[in-house]
């Protein structure tokens, strides 16, 4: 039986990342993720994510990513957006393992990519074994 | 059918950007857990996630097992004219849920 490996290291993260960007650059900026920086549960940790965008007709975010480094998986959400969404801000619940950094990317409509690091201390991790 | 919680604004003025909150009942087991014995607790996620409004898509996730159990989103959309918000969530094992909610723009 295969047990999974218990964590993605940063070089998994970078490839996730990579998967998406395909060789572009990807700037500093634009991109908001809000994640508390100490965090008791790592079960449930609210996420939100807000890019600085008009989201009009000729410019908006076309996509957000959220990615983690010590997971047992880099990703963690990946979201399609358009002009019809009037204002970039989304907010979901995420699990983190371990204590760690998350990295949120925007694709905008011009293809420009824009991220933002976030380090979280995690108290208790999300689970990987029953208990 | 999953329980699931919608919040839309019932009234809306055109033009308005409008927040929206949804709320799925499930487990989202990882896969990556393990009983005491060893064996490993196979993956069973949500993994896909769409708001239509009036049968135009205007918002789509794609889960990942790092999203918490029950999962929860809050997006925006554009109140452009009065009908139904559609939630479809899909995932593994044939998961499936859909959801409606209408709004009225004035």
């Amino acid at each position: 039986m295969l047990v999974p490996s218990a964590a993605a290291t940063p070089a998994t993260m970078q490839a996730a990342i990579a998967s998406v960007i395909r060789g572009a650059k990807v700037n500093p900026g634009k991109i908001k993720l809000d994640i508390p920086p100490l965090v008791e549960n790592g079960n449930t940790v609210p996420c939100s994510i807000t890019v600085d965008s008009p989201m009009t007709e000729v410019d908006y975010v076309k996509a957000i990513h959220v990615f983690t480094e010590k997971n047992p998986q880099p990703n963690v959400v990946s979201i399609q957006l358009g002009p019809r969404a009037g204002r970039a801000s989304v907010s979901t619940r995420i699990r983190l393992a371990d204590t760690q950094t998350v990295v949120a990317i925007a694709e905008l409509s011009d293809g420009s990519l824009w991220s933002h690091r976030v380090d979280v201390l995690i108290t208790l991790g999300a689970c990987l074994e029953d208990s | 059918m999953p329980r699931a919680m919608i919040n839309v604004p019932a009234k809306a003025k055109r033009g308005e950007v409008i927040p929206i909150k949804t709320l799925i009942s499930h487990v989202m087991e990882s896969g990556f857990r393990h009983s005491s014995t060893g064996q490993v607790f196979p993956r069973d996620i949500i993994t896909g996630f769409v708001a239509t409004y009036n049968g135009e898509e205007v918002f789509r996730a794609t889960l990942f097992p790092a999203i918490a159990a029950n999962p929860f989103f809050t997006f925006h959309t554009v109140a452009v004219e009065s009908g139904t918000i559609e939630f479809e969530w899909t995932g593994d094992n044939g998961f499936s849920g859909i959801e409606q909610a209408k709004i009225l723009v004035e």
